[in-house]
């Protein structure tokens, strides 16, 4: 009997295929943008737990030199004679062909066993790695340029992508770095071995394993929930198409229910049945979804590599991998969602009196029903929403602060737009018009999800590009002030560095060091920039709050300068005491004079005189200078003749600005791609609300020819509303837009990277956004209105036929 | 003698290009040990980068004050994946260190490796230090030192001295290993008295005792057949010390071959027909089975005599597992001494 109902449930779909084509479409393009963004995050994850293994960062301590990049291996071999359990690394970057890759030099026999990259004692590869010629190792997915001279190539597994590894000895002459070591593996387990200071005559800074991927899944954090929220809300756009669908399926098949119960099958069973034919549709769609997911996220891939690399470092995979799990959650979250969007009608469908006569009157109390609780619903949302505004502490309770207002302002639409409808239809003259006011209300019940999901994505649309333009324009600002300098140099080594100082001195109206020392402050690193005393920095550097005087404290070496995120994150302002670590173990009292803003920077940052950075950190790198000139091409001419600089290691202003701008660019290249997304799903579900609509509304607008009313008038009638709501909805979205605007410049950016953005307005983008609303409207309702105008009369004259 | 531990760890470690390499033929550039060359100190105690292997091998048989036994190793190993020394990590130089603390019901096994060149392992004769990591064998020279290592569990403290001289194994320090050739240089210094401190657990105990060094290096020790041996080093009570050795076959009779060391350290190398090896009793260890209760005859020396281990579970489980622990000797001659054993699966 369990097929028989199937069956006969089935053979609705066999007289409407276009409804099922919906169902499915839409559960596919909701599943696929989740999917496909739990995917391109779960690759940069799995990127970074990967570099971290490889670097044994994840399991092991680490010794870094407090204030150096580098080291005697002295201090190494000082250690192990104490009885530190402890394993040399050297890592630098190397050039090969354009392309940047990461060497990593480790020493297999003091290697921890379970450091993936370390060649097996018992495997006959140490034999090469070790040999005079060398090895090195990469993963499958590096790929090297061909015309390079280095030693033998053999892929293995469990490396990162786009790293080099290799003996440590071959790694320091690559590297041009011999007798000196980045940093150490600290085994477990030492008991009764001397201080690691006293041991060594090094400070080091001892860094916990972190098992996620470090520094950088923590730093990425941010970003990967941005993307996970733009992949939730195309989710939820997603649903409207498929809670729509269904739920016409549902009021198209009461009839066929009814005869069912009628003719005796048990509730249960009808329900069974139901519940089984929806797993199916949902699996079907879910395999389709998560298929086109990884198209998606294959798609997005390079844009989000290359943005997590200029932003961060982080090196994550440019190609996907399948995982299992993904596969599973993607259609677990297909079921998930056809469950959430059917659950309405499971439960009509259970409640529905036996012999429940067909009520085309009812439709009314119903929708006034729906709406008022769907209006208190909004309130409750923006309730929450309000409670968030002043409470939310993190970066989850922003993005619930943001889901609070969107689903709230959604919830809210049908109201808005029936009271709207309702004030029109009061003041309306003349039949046609008062007709089309009450009919238009009449549609709301069935387009207001697809209004809803046009809403949501206007104001998503808006929210964001608003975030994006007013941090585009205070950025570019930004870095008018901040890069005042005309040219940029770089050194290759130390001694090239002083030659540089000391031509350029004579040569330009002034130099400026950019020097720099990585420390760590608590377990957090920070950057410690070194400052001239210039104009440069004084009459231009963008200063948000500052003590008076607070570039002479520098230069008398008590003040410090802070950037806006270590302010945020530490709470710190003007006036506090700073106290930074030194190489040599003493501390470095500073009081903090001023914040400036830096924005791209994930990193805490610290300025302090230059002179006075050198003198506590004597190891620091003297490699970069700005130079102020009037004379800036004719300057890098020199420079580049002079000392062989390559045009990577001389670059103008321009260069820099254009270099951070791509940056900027790239960051948001991902963002505007799920938007537009989403906009498309939002369309999607207009279009298919429509198409229904125009199938159930015959039996309205029959009467209507009948009284004479040509086929294309009803036609304009029809696409004329449709436009009017549209047009509403788009209005609408505006103040939703600018509210999500608010909470991504002033809570979540805040939140995420620590710096607060003025928002600016940008008018001319939402007359864009309304435009395309309209056209969004018109390509939905156009297909459904040119079948009204081309309807058989035949058919419209069956409406007075056939039984409603 | 100890030769074969590394022989057998070789094929495994790779450092040399597999078993079979190994077998007869010398490996390209490495010194070969020849019949007649003689041994030079202190200049011999320090490393040979011209052979392939080459180890300091010390085994002390020590009592605490309340009577209870204790034995403890501590070996430094070398292996070279081309001869020579070199600058750095340059080195071809491979060193590795085995230390173990063995009580009557405890064994405590420690295991550490270093690359050459760069200051982490190495040997020095005069004065003597041989050192990986922070253990070490230290002193004036060879006749004095402190030994020190620590591991999981356990440390100790030794201090030995001796005033008997360095043993020449074999034909004057040329030991054969094989009936093939085979042959490695190998000399001992059996006489070494000990006081010292062990730590178990943290907790201290003074010991006194004998200890006995071994000193060999080699390229090309052993024959293709050869899958593992049986070794004893023996203190006897009337202050004779023998050396003696089984090499297992797996194509026909064992290798047997010996030195009977006179009190005043007068060495007389056995012939190997005289020598009997009969296992006793094996049994479980944390490793494999294996026999841990032996009698070995000696008819020429009119030796008889039946060996127990302090503790039958002395399994080594390093890189490269074996077999190594205190003995104690009953029988025509009463002693103690230790007993390695490889190649058991």
């Amino acid at each position: 009997m369990n097929r028989l109902i199937l069956r006969t449930l089935l053979s609705h779909w066999r007289s409407r295929p276009f409804q099922i084509v919906t169902l499915l479409l839409g559960l596919t393009v909701a599943t696929a943008l989740w999917s496909g963004v739990q995917a391109i995050n779960a690759e940069a994850r799995a990127s970074y737990a990967q570099a971290a293994a490889t670097l044994g960062t994840d399991r092991f301590d680490s010794l870094q030199p407090r204030g150096a990049e580098t080291f005697d291996q002295e201090a190494y071999i000082a250690l192990r004679r104490a009885g530190w359990d402890v394993s040399p690394v050297v890592e630098g970057s190397l050039r090969l062909g354009g392309e940047r890759y990461r060497v990593l030099g480790i020493d297999p026999v003091t290697a921890p066993a379970s450091l993936p990259a370390r060649p097996d004692l018992q495997g006959a590869d140490l034999t090469d790695f070790l040999g005079p010629t060398g090895l090195i190792l990469i993963s499958a997915s590096t790929t090297l340029p061909p015309d390079v001279d280095l030693p033998p190539v053999r892929v293995v597994e469990g490396i990162a992508p786009g790293t080099l590894v290799m003996d440590i000895g071959l790694a320091q002459t690559l590297l041009t770095m011999p007798g000196q070591l980045s940093r150490l593996i600290l085994l477990p387990g030492v008991q009764g071995a001397p201080p690691i200071a006293e041991a060594s005559g090094v400070v080091f800074d001892r860094i916990a394993p972190r098992g996620d991927g470090g520094g950088i899944a923590a730093l990425t954090d941010s970003f990967h929930l941005n993307l996970t929220a733009f992949g939730f809300l195309a989710f939820a756009v997603g649903l409207f198409i498929v809670y729509s669908s269904i739920g016409l399926a549902f009021e198209q098949r009461k009839p066929m229910l009814r005869t069912l119960r009628a003719l005796g099958v048990p509730l249960r069973r009808l329900m069974l049945v139901m519940v089984a034919e929806l797993t199916a549709l949902a699996l079907l769609a879910g395999i389709a979804g998560v298929a086109l997911g990884y198209l998606i996220a294959a798609s997005l891939l390079p844009d989000v590599a290359a943005t997590l690399e200029g932003l961060y470092g982080a090196q994550v995979s440019g190609s996907l991998s399948l995982r299992p799990a993904w596969w599973a959650t993607g259609l677990l979250i297909a079921m998930g969602g056809a469950a959430l969007a059917a659950g309405d009608t499971l439960w009509r469908t259970a409640r529905m009196p036996l012999l429940s006569a067909a009520m085309p009157e009812a439709w009314h109390g119903a929708q006034a029903r729906a709406q008022f609780w769907q209006g208190i619903a909004a309130l409750g949302c923006f309730a929450l929403a309000l409670v968030l505004c002043f409470t939310a502490s993190s970066l989850t309770a922003g993005f619930a602060l943001m889901g609070a207002l969107l689903i709230g302002a959604a919830l809210a639409l049908p109201v808005v737009l029936a009271t709207i409808l309702r004030i029109g239809a009061a003041r309306a003259r003349g039949p046609l018009s008062q007709w089309g006011w009450a009919d238009a209300r009449q549609q709301m019940s069935r387009l207001s999800l697809a209004l809803m999901a046009l809403l949501l994505a206007l104001s998503a649309n808006i929210g964001v590009g608003t975030m994006v333009m007013s941090f585009r324009d205070t950025f570019t600002g930004w870095l008018d002030q901040r890069l005042v300098a005309e040219v940029y140099v770089t050194a290759s080594d130390a001694e090239q560095g002083r030659a540089i100082h000391a031509w350029a001195t004579d040569r330009v109206d002034a130099v400026l060091p950019i020097w720099s020392a990585e420390a760590r402050l608590g377990a957090v690193p920070i950057s410690i920039y070194g400052v001239a005393q210039h104009p440069t920095y004084s009459e231009h550097w963008p200063l948000i709050e500052a003590l008076p005087g607070a570039w002479q404290s520098v230069a008398s070496g008590e003040g410090a300068l802070i950037n806006e995120q270590m302010a945020a994150r530490r709470d710190l302002s003007p006036g506090d005491a700073l106290i930074l670590p030194t190489p040599d173990g003493t501390d470095w009292p500073l009081t903090i004079t001023a914040i400036y803003s830096d924005y791209g920077n994930p990193v805490d940052q610290v300025m302090v005189d230059v002179g006075l950075l050198a003198t506590r950190y004597p190891d620091i790198e003297r490699l970069r200078f700005a130079l102020r000139t009037a004379d800036a091409p004719q300057v890098i001419e020199e420079a580049r003749a002079r000392f062989g600089l390559s045009s990577e290691q001389v670059v103008d202003q321009a260069a820099i600005k254009a270099l951070s701008l791509a940056i900027f660019e790239r960051t948001f290249t991902v963002t505007g791609a799920l938007n537009i997304l989403t906009l498309a799903v939002a369309a999607l579900a207009l279009l298919t609300a429509m198409l229904t609509l125009q199938l159930m509304r015959l039996p309205s607008l029959a009467p209507l020819w009948a009284m004479g009313l040509t086929r294309a008038a009803l036609a304009r009638a029809e696409l004329v509303k449709v436009l009017a709501l549209a047009l509403l909805t788009a209005i609408l979205s505006i103040p939703i837009g600018l509210g999500v605007a608010w909470v991504l410049t002033n809570v979540i950016n805040v939140m995420a990277f620590g710096w607060r953005l003025p928002m600016n307005l940008y008018p001319m983008d939402w007359l864009r956004l309304i435009g395309l609303a309209l056209l969004t409207a018109t390509v939905a309702a156009g297909l459904p209105v040119l079948r009204l105008a081309r309807t058989a009369p035949r058919t419209l004259l069956g409406v007075f036929a056939s039984e409603r | 003698m100890r030769v074969l531990v590394f022989l057998l760890l070789l094929p495994t470690l790779a450092f040399a290009q597999g078993f079979a390499g190994l077998g007869t033929a010398t490996q390209e550039g490495f010194a070969t040990p020849e019949r007649g060359a003689t041994l030079t100190f202190p200049t011999d105690h320090a490393a040979h980068p011209d052979y392939r292997i080459e180890w300091w091998y010390l085994t002390a048989n020590m009592t605490g004050p309340d009577g209870a036994t204790y034995g403890a190793q501590w070996t430094l190993f070398r292996s070279a994946l081309a001869p020579g020394e070199g600058e750095g990590w340059a080195s071809p130089q491979i060193w590795m260190g085995h230390a173990a603390l063995t009580t009557a019901d405890r064994h405590f096994v420690a295991e550490t490796f270093a690359r050459g060149g760069i200051g982490q392992a190495g040997v020095t004769a005069q004065p003597f230090a041989a050192w990986i990591d922070d253990w070490q064998i230290a002193g004036p020279d060879l006749t004095e030192v402190t030994v020190r290592a620590r591991g999981d569990g356990f440390a100790y403290t030794l201090d030995l001295a001796t005033s008997a001289p360095f043993v020449a194994q074999g034909d004057g320090g040329y030991s054969v290993k094989s009936g093939a050739g085979q042959a490695s240089y190998y000399y001992s210094q059996p006489f070494y008295d000990l006081t010292g401190m062990i730590e178990i657990g943290g907790v201290p105990t003074p010991v006194t005792g004998q200890a006995w060094l071994d000193r060999e290096w080699s390229s090309q020790p052993l024959a293709e057949t050869q899958d593992g041996w049986d070794w004893f080093s023996i203190h006897f009570e009337s202050g004779e010390k023998l050396m003696a050795f089984r090499l297992r076959d797996n194509s026909g009779a064992p290798f047997h071959s010996g030195t009977w060391i006179d009190a005043d350290g007068t060495p007389h190398p056995l012939d190997g027909d005289t020598l009997s090896f009969t296992e006793l009793e094996r049994a479980q260890t944390s490793g494999p089975q294996v026999p841990i209760a032996w009698r070995v005859q000696i008819a020429q020396r009119g030796l008889d005599i039946t060996t127990r281990p302090l503790n039958p579970d002395a399994w080594m489980d390093t890189l490269f597992p074996y077999w190594e622990g205190p003995i104690h000797v009953e029988g025509s001659h009463d002693g103690i001494g230790y007993l390695e054993m490889t190649g058991y699966e």
